[in-house]
């Protein structure tokens, strides 16, 4: 805080995931012949120790540059989540970014880049450094929505989401822009305390900074009535990227909400309640409502994904300890089971046939019986059917609901979780239920990269959901830490 | 030995995964053997923890497995743990022992189904399932279950999916279910909320201390998951439709298992209803409504499994009301003989249809008796037992129903003069049916009649099996004089109230033994009446039908229920979801993408200025108008 001190422990991971992005560029540039599984390796490492050196901030809390950047316990679980989500990711694109889309040096780099930006929003505790993040991986994602150069839907997709997305930052400079206007500072810490003297609604002006910004990050994070672009961005980004979209963009964009939310937490707790109520309870029902009538199951999941930003709010909403912690706790789930079901689509998508309509999946579980478990799973996990995680995620945060008072709202969660089983078992069903059809396109052959992403995928929401005790007594420590 | 309890669960779960995984690589015989024997398997090791548990004294009969700590938040923890104690003991069994006949009886009934391996998968999944819910020692291993035989269900209701009629059923069941796993939900989170516990122990423990309103609303939303799992009013409608499922599946989960989860789930929370009389009578009104509705529609269906469909709705209807009077132990005890009869009549029925090419009108029956033999013997043992006649099952268990009924403090004499009509209702729908199917002339089709044939054995086994079951099976409780069944539950019910509350208020061992010759006389004159009207003198029920036109109209379309839930639910939701929802929010941005896509050829740039032209600013906008609601409350909230 005294002085502007440059610590670069606290800022490893992302100066790790920067210098690795600029030499995959590098690499790619210098041997364009690169085997693209030696390059995706090269990238996996780098990964690996971002990852480690993520996790030495877990218990050496530090601040640097002068409160832009607080390295703890927060920062390292969600660059932990970044990570894992962009290994993932990366493990679904391997043994696809060189037959569909060419330049996968280029791709892996923005996936790189993406996550680079990802850690500085986890990190950030000015508002410039969470802005600078998001812009870093906004732009990043801007491209890689329109990979697939080819397909109208990915061109269409990439330009919907670089105007929408520039329009949000707008709103998001504009608040902090009223917000530095109030209170002389961009610094959370800074602006924490003149919320703890003055209110949240000491100024309307300040209110005014405040609801931008909630606008900015609505978007990122897709809630109603921010939530327009995401099925089409989903359904034209190559899949891989759907789900680095819909998992990491998402959680990271939870984590700067967070950092967000806590500064203004005050005794004087009024106003802004009301409105995360009203578009938390507003998401849950339109993605689930919506998802029930789509036949293209990214767009399906696409829903499923606005659906599960809502019940996140619930924990943002109730403010406490548990929530807190379920709100990271259901990131780290929702990222291995959205990416899993983005994963099996991917998987079995050839560059000629997307996998995408619900009658692709007919009968699969006699075809591809890995993939249609798989996808089973992960449809139960989402849907929150126990002893998966998805259920333990959904009941942490529901309880901190209840909790801190929210019962009704919980009460339109539970409803809403109920009507979304339908649609995830209705994709069960036609896996297992229903025979396949004579004319259906021919699936991919089977990709060993893919198939252990997904494996780890499955592994991990199995482990998370049959014991979970110990990542949440984790997180809540981390929670502590925050209060 | 108490150690060994995961083990009940395990074997069905590791059949599951046997079958589930390897079922295509094996032959029909080791499949069903496999999955036969894995529940034969928890059904030995649940014998052998019921003799360790009766050694015990009997307040102290409770076995606790703890496996581990499934999640801990502060002072908050639920644990992966068994618990056997009396009341699970008997679930057990019966869902091991039942469900062992069933699942042997199905190597016959399945024999050359397709989905051989996968209905023996699902069966043994089921089974899981079903032990958690009633193994579980709180609420979430509860619900666990609860959501997994509902999953089986739903599974296996649709199983023969290729009829589209069937997977509408296996929706209809789906959606119902849900409305009230709603309201067991619901409850949790209350009981979590105000009790920051779902450990049985703890929660039925503290439950006194709780204002009575908590209680009142945690029971009724509990009895919300009950109606909808046991098929009660008002979300009983799924059930009947539900018997589009292949035969075993209705004997197993649709009348002797799944179903009395909810008559479980409330035993087992009793500490909590015995605190609420608004709770109480709302079971045991709700329980005899539902008994009588059922027992009149029966009367007029005329398919096979829809009649017993309705008449295990009805017996349903008589455990809520059992536990609606307080005499819980009289409800798990007629859900055990209920579990005896009903699966036989459901296996002797599908032996039926299989003698008769599936068949399931009743009219197209009629002289089967000196063809199918056991089946017909084994059928009218159940008749006798769910009739009530001495000494079959059922006429000990309906007759403690009806007395508690009455003498119960919770009790009342219109509760048992309704339940006795319903005891006639009973005898003479049941044998209706099986005068119809068995006696007369044969009216089966000339086609389906030559190939009539009694079942292989590996399915009149278990018929008989079941058959004496159901004739012995009631003996283990006599009232007065050898109430072993009684004795050995109450202790469950009675650990955290005073037993006092439940000694009967009224009533003498005089009055109890008229009441007994009362239902019998009520039960002979319902045969007796079928008779008449179905043996000898056939033309008699067209005769009544056609002289009360409009009620028999009435019962024949199941009180209009069905085409009433359709036009004030499902109709309205489906309009406000077309017009509101799908209309305004994707229809209008699918269209806009495909008019997009469908004009490709023109040109890219053609493409994206189309296509964005509307799209991209609606979006834009959506931002804007969002904002501006944000400003909105920001100035005037």
């Amino acid at each position: 805080m005294n002085g502007f001190e440059f610590d670069w422990i606290a800022i490893a991971p992302f100066l790790i995931l920067s210098v690795l992005g600029f030499a995959v560029v590098v690499l790619g540039i210098s041997f364009p012949k690169m085997y693209r599984g030696t390059l995706g390796t090269i990238v996996l490492v780098g990964f690996a120790v971002a990852f480690l050196a993520s996790l030495q901030s877990w218990d050496d809390a530090r601040l640097a540059f002068g409160g832009m950047i607080t390295a703890d316990k927060f920062s390292s679980a969600f660059s932990c989540i970044f990570i894992l989500g962009a290994t993932l990711t990366i493990g679904l694109s391997i043994n696809q970014v060189e037959e569909k889309y060419l330049l996968y040096s280029d791709y892996f780099a923005l996936v790189v880049f993406a996550t680079a930006g990802m850690t500085l929003m986890a990190s950030g505790t000015n508002l410039l450094t969470l802005f600078l993040g998001l812009e870093t991986l906004s732009i990043a994602l801007y491209v890689l929505a329109g990979f697939r150069r080819s397909n109208e839907f990915a061109l269409e997709a990439s330009f919907k989401y670089f105007l929408l997305g520039a329009f949000a930052s707008g709103f998001l400079l504009y608040g902090i822009a009223l917000i530095y206007g109030i209170t002389g500072s961009t610094d959370l810490t800074k602006i924490s305390a003149y919320v703890s003297s003055e209110g949240i609604l000491g100024s309307k002006m300040f209110f005014a900074g405040f609801l931008l910004l909630l606008v900015g990050f609505g978007f990122k994070i897709s809630v109603f009535p921010f939530h327009l672009w995401a099925p089409d961005v989903y359904q034209g980004a190559p899949t891989p990227i759907s789900a680095f979209m819909a998992t990491g963009s998402k959680a990271a964009g939870f984590a700067a909400l967070m950092r967000f939310m806590i500064a203004m937490q005050s005794t004087t707790q009024s106003g802004w309640q009301d409105i995360i109520w009203v578009i938390a309870a507003a998401t849950m029902i339109l993605g689930n409502v919506i998802a029930l009538r789509q036949s293209n199951v990214k767009r399906m999941l696409a829903y499923s994904s606005i659906a599960h930003a809502g019940y996140i709010l619930i924990g943002v909403l109730a403010g406490n300890t548990i929530g807190s912690s379920g709100i990271i706790f259901y990131l780290l789930t929702y990222t291995f089971m959205n990416i899993g079901a983005f994963g099996v689509i991917s998987y079995l998508s050839t560059a000629e046939h997307e996998f995408i309509t619900l009658s692709d999946f007919r009968g699969l579980a006699s075809s591809r019986p890995f993939a249609a478990i798989a996808m089973a799973a992960f449809m139960f996990s989402l849907a929150g059917i126990p002893p998966l995680a998805g259920f333990m995620a959904k009941f942490y945060l529901f309880s901190a609901g209840v909790k801190a008072g929210y019962v009704w709202l919980v009460i339109i969660a539970v409803v809403t979780s109920m009507i979304s089983l339908y649609y995830y078992l209705g994709l069960v069903v036609q896996m297992f239920m229903r025979d396949k059809e004579a004319d259906v396109a021919a699936t991919a052959p089977l990709q060993p990269a893919v198939m252990i992403a997904i494996s780890i995928a499955m592994l991990a929401i199995l482990i998370l959901g049959i014991f979970p005790s110990r990542w949440v007594s984790l997180f809540q420590d981390l929670a502590r830490s925050l209060m | 030995m108490q150690d060994y309890i995961w083990l009940i669960p395990f074997f069905p779960l590791l059949g599951f995964l046997i079958n589930g995984l390897l079922g295509k690589y094996l032959s029909e015989k080791v499949i069903g053997i496999l999955g036969s024997a894995m529940v034969f398997l928890s059904f030995s090791t649940a014998v052998v923890l019921f003799f360790q548990l009766t050694q015990l004294d009997p307040e102290n009969r409770l076995f606790i497995n703890t496996l581990y700590t499934w999640m801990a938040t502060g002072s908050f923890s639920a644990d992966v743990a068994f618990r056997f104690d009396a009341l699970s003991a008997v679930m057990v069994l019966v869902v091991t022992g039942v469900g062992f006949l069933i699942h042997v009886y199905s190597i016959g009934y399945m024999h050359g189904d397709r989905g051989f391996a996968r209905f023996f998968s699902f069966l043994n999944l089921f089974t899981f399932a079903m032990l958690l819910l009633v193994l579980g020692n709180n609420f979430l291993i509860m619900f666990l279950g609860w959501e997994g035989v509902g999953l089986c269900s739903y599974l296996l209701i649709g199983f023969w999916y290729e009829n589209p009629e069937y997977a509408y059923a296996g929706n209809k069941a789906f959606i119902v279910n849900r409305i009230g796993d709603f309201g067991f939900l619901i409850g949790i989170f209350m009981i979590f909320g105000y009790f920051g516990s779902l450990n049985f122990d703890t929660v039925l423990s503290a439950a006194g201390m709780q204002p009575e309103w908590v209680i009142t609303t945690i029971c009724l939303l509990l009895f919300v998951g009950a109606t909808g799992k046991s098929a009660q009013i008002p979300l009983y409608v799924w059930l009947p439709d539900a018997m589009a499922g292949p035969t075993p599946v209705s004997a197993l989960i649709h009348a002797a298992t799944m179903v009395t989860a909810g008559v479980y789930m409330i035993c087992r929370t009793s500490a909590m209803y015995v605190l609420s009389e608004v709770a109480l009578s709302v079971v045991a009104i709700i329980g005899l409504l539902t008994a009588l509705m059922a027992a009149t529609i029966a009367i007029t269906s005329k398919d096979i499994k829809k009649v017993l469909a309705y008449s295990t709705v009805s017996q349903l209807g008589y455990m809520f009301l059992a536990a609606g009077v307080g005499a819980f132990a009289t409800a798990i005890f007629h859900l055990m003989t209920h579990a005896f009869f009903k699966a036989l009549m459901f296996l002797a029925a599908g032996s039926v249809m299989h003698a008769l090419s599936n068949e399931t009108n009743i009219d197209k029956m009629g002289g089967l008796k000196n063809k199918i033999g056991t089946t017909y013997r084994t059928f009218w043992v159940g008749g006798l037992a769910i009739s009530g006649i001495l000494p079959f099952a059922g006429f000990f268990s309906k007759d403690e129903i009806l007395w508690k009924a009455f003498s119960s403090p919770f009790g009342s004499t219109v509760f048992w003069a309704v339940g006795t009509l319903i005891a006639g209702l009973t005898a003479f729908y049941m044998w209706r049916m099986i005068y119809t199917v068995f006696y007369g002339e044969s009216r089966v089709d000339k086609e389906v009649a030559l190939h009539i044939h009694e079942s292989p054995k590996v399915m009149t086994v278990p018929l008989i099996v079941l058959a004496a079951l159901s004739t012995v099976g009631g003996l283990v409780n006599i009232p007065h004089y050898f109430p072993m069944f009684e004795h050995f539950l109450d202790p469950v019910f009675m650990k955290y109230i005073n037993p006092a509350a439940f000694e009967a208020s009224h009533g003498s061992f005089g009055l109890e033994l008229t009441f007994a010759a009362i239902s019998l006389v009520v039960a002979f004159t319902g045969i007796w009446l079928a008779k008449v009207m179905y043996v000898q003198r056939r033309e008699l029920p067209d005769k009544i039908a056609s002289s009360v036109k409009g009620l028999y109209t009435l019962l024949f379309n199941k009180y209009y229920v069905d085409e009433l839930y359709d036009k004030i639910i499902v109709k309205p939701f489906v309009k406000v979801s077309d017009a509101f929802f799908y209309a305004f929010f994707d229809v209008k941005i699918i269209d806009g993408i495909v008019n997009g896509s469908a004009k490709i050829m023109d040109s890219i740039a053609g493409v994206l200025r189309r296509s964005h032209s509307g799209v991209v600013q609606f979006y834009a906008l959506s931002l804007v108008v969002g904002a501006i609601a944000l400003f909105g409350y920001l100035i005037f909230g």
